[in-house]
């Protein structure tokens, strides 16, 4: 137990690094941007028709003449103190602000994950299993188209047949528009999110197939099958008590590694069905330059994927006997 | 079986260069206007249809399409460069280089894509540029992981050995023994960008942090498009959207197939 803590406390200082890192980065980035909060917000006719004092008042709360190192650490102090600044945006905290937004998006991403991770396991099995005969020449194919979608176009196509020509599904939002918070029903919600989360699932699948597939490939050619195959075990009962049980780890991996791929995938998809979660409020802050927003958004997201990477990383030892005696024998 | 996939490979080209010279002639057609035939279903005469300026959607389609191409050719070769470049460095300059290489990839791995592209646009003033930079800059870590890892194994083998004995210095052996020998990987690699770039240009596009409005890019047109969706006017988001897929299925498919040629395991099936 202690040899696994001591590797759980390695990797967590390792990540609170790269998390420092993301910051500065993305702070760096920000700071080098030319674009001018003030023309992008305000607007020049807007500016041109305010006093010097307004103007400076504006570059004070946008934070345009304070050097970009005393903004840094300022901001670093302030999160060590569990404060991540006010959005300039929307006038809130920004802890507040993606709170609320991450909890819409959790649901969709939670429920794309788990759909894509099981769905992508069971064809890339199937594939695998099948080689070069018609399931695995299906499923191939099916990958392939999809890993050449862009995620926005296929939410548009979903868009268009299920919500405008079939009209199953409403336009957009979280929540029926125009109705109050404490009458929206869970149905409501649900209503709202099947065509997000589809979208993302259907993406995630293919790449969590394919990677499956190749490993299966792997397993169903090795000794040990040729083995069982001799002792006349059936397909099947391969499949189930030689494929699955090696093709888990490497399917941990790659279940976790989509993690950052579905957020990239919720930005685009929250966008198109305008869908008030944690991507299409990056988007915002993008756009209108809204930094401190913008910086909090990319560190949570960051700490979520490296929250995934550091949950792999434990659940090998858990999953497979060689590298938790490995571990111990250390 | 070998005739086949470069037949196949030469058309695959050949649409891909078709496509891209077309775009550039067809960019003023793309921009013309015309009021008198504004927002008509796709027809012989527009096969794609009009927009709701009269634009021929057509036109538009494949000039987006050229620009992403040319600018998908541009951002993987400079990501495919930086990673030969990093891969290299991180190899073979000791333990220290190894671990900041090391790093870099974690933090850029660790912000999603997309996310790490609006940045970068965003500190370059989005435009062509901001997509551009954006692009290279995020798309190198995992071609620069299997660089490493070939070189590390390179170390070992005996032709490496034998000219370290010699007194090759190690930059020198990296650049004569190594890279050639790394090529095929390289390029396959290089080709299997394309379509991530292609892709996440048109995305950060359409969301508003890549190509002006003015320019006709696929990410354009269909963020347009979305405006019109529930009217009815499909055609602005369906035909542009497929040449895009296609496009990159070509893309795809050639990556395939140069990796099957060059891959010792397939190339005699």
């Amino acid at each position: 137990m202690k040899h696994r803590l001591q590797f759980a406390g390695k990797k967590l200082v390792r990540m609170a690094l790269l998390l420092l890192g993301v910051s500065i980065v993305t702070f760096l980035l920000m700071c080098a941007s030319p674009l001018d909060p003030l023309q992008t917000n305000v607007g020049q006719t807007a500016l041109g028709s305010m006093s010097p004092e307004q103007i400076e008042q504006l570059e004070a709360y946008w934070g345009v003449g304070t050097p970009p190192l005393e903004r840094y650490l300022g901001w670093l102090g302030d999160v060590l103190h569990g404060d991540m600044g006010t959005s300039l945006l929307y006038r809130q905290p920004v802890l507040t602000v993606i709170g609320q937004r991450l909890g819409s998006s959790l649901w969709l991403m939670l429920c794309a994950w788990l759909i894509s991770g099981v769905l992508g396991l069971a064809l890339g099995v199937i594939s695998g299993a099948f080689r070069g005969r018609w399931p695995d020449k299906l499923i191939r194919g099916y990958c392939f188209l999809i890993s050449s979608t862009p995620v926005f176009w296929l939410a548009i196509l979903l868009l268009l047949v299920f919500s405008v020509w079939l009209g199953w599904f409403p336009i957009g939002f979280s929540v029926p528009a125009g109705m109050e918070s404490a009458s929206v029903t869970m149905a409501d919600r649900i209503h709202h999110a099947v065509l997000p989360a589809l979208t993302l699932s259907i993406t995630g699948v293919a790449n969590i197939a394919l990677h499956t597939r190749e490993k299966m490939v792997d397993v169903m050619e090795s000794d040990y099958v040729l083995y069982a195959r001799a002792r006349g075990e059936s397909r099947l009962s391969i499949v189930l008590r030689h494929g699955l049980r090696n093709v888990a780890l490497p399917a941990i991996t790659l279940q976790f590694a989509s993690v950052s791929e579905i957020i990239g995938g919720s930005v685009m998809v929250e966008q198109v069905f305008s869908y008030p979660g944690l991507g299409q409020a990056a988007v915002t802050a993008g756009l209108g330059s809204d930094l401190p927003l913008l910086l909090g958004i990319t560190v949570v997201t960051a700490a979520i994927v490296f929250a995934g990477n550091l949950a792999a990383d434990l659940l090998y030892g858990v999953i497979d006997p060689k590298i938790r005696r490995r571990a111990a024998g250390r | 079986m070998r005739k086949k996939a470069f037949m196949f490979m030469a058309a695959a080209v050949l649409i891909l260069a078709a496509v891209t010279a077309g775009g550039i002639f067809l960019e003023p057609a793309a921009m013309e206007t015309d009021f008198s035939k504004t927002n008509l279903a796709p027809s012989g005469e527009n096969l794609f249809g009009t927009d709701w300026m009269g634009r021929d959607m057509f036109a538009r389609t494949i000039a987006g399409l050229s620009l992403s191409i040319r600018l998908g050719l541009l951002t993987a070769a400079a990501s495919a460069g930086i990673a030969l470049i990093l891969g290299t460095v991180s190899a073979v300059s000791g333990r220290k280089a190894d671990a900041v290489v090391s790093w870099c990839i974690d933090l850029v791995m660790g912000i999603p894509h997309i996310l790490l592209v609006i940045l970068i646009s965003l500190a370059c003033g989005r435009g062509f540029a901001g997509v551009a930079a954006g692009i290279a800059l995020s798309h190198w870590p995992s071609l620069a992981r299997v660089i490493r890892g070939e070189i590390i194994q390179l170390c070992q083998a005996p032709y490496i050995l034998t000219a370290e004995k010699m007194g090759v210095p190690r930059i020198q052996n990296a650049v004569r023994h190594m890279i050639p020998h790394l090529m095929p990987q390289f390029f396959t690699g290089l080709v299997l960008l394309f379509p991530h770039a292609i892709l996440h240009e048109a995305s950060v596009t359409f969301l508003g942090f890549g190509l002006s409005s003015e320019q006709p890019a696929i990410g354009v047109i269909l963020s347009e498009s979305m405006q019109y969706l529930t009217t009815g006017r499909w055609w602005l988001a369906v035909f542009p959207g497929l040449s895009l897929v296609l496009v990159v299925i070509l893309f795809a498919m050639l990556g395939e197939q140069i990796r099957r040629l060059t891959d010792p395991a397939s190339v005699h099936e």
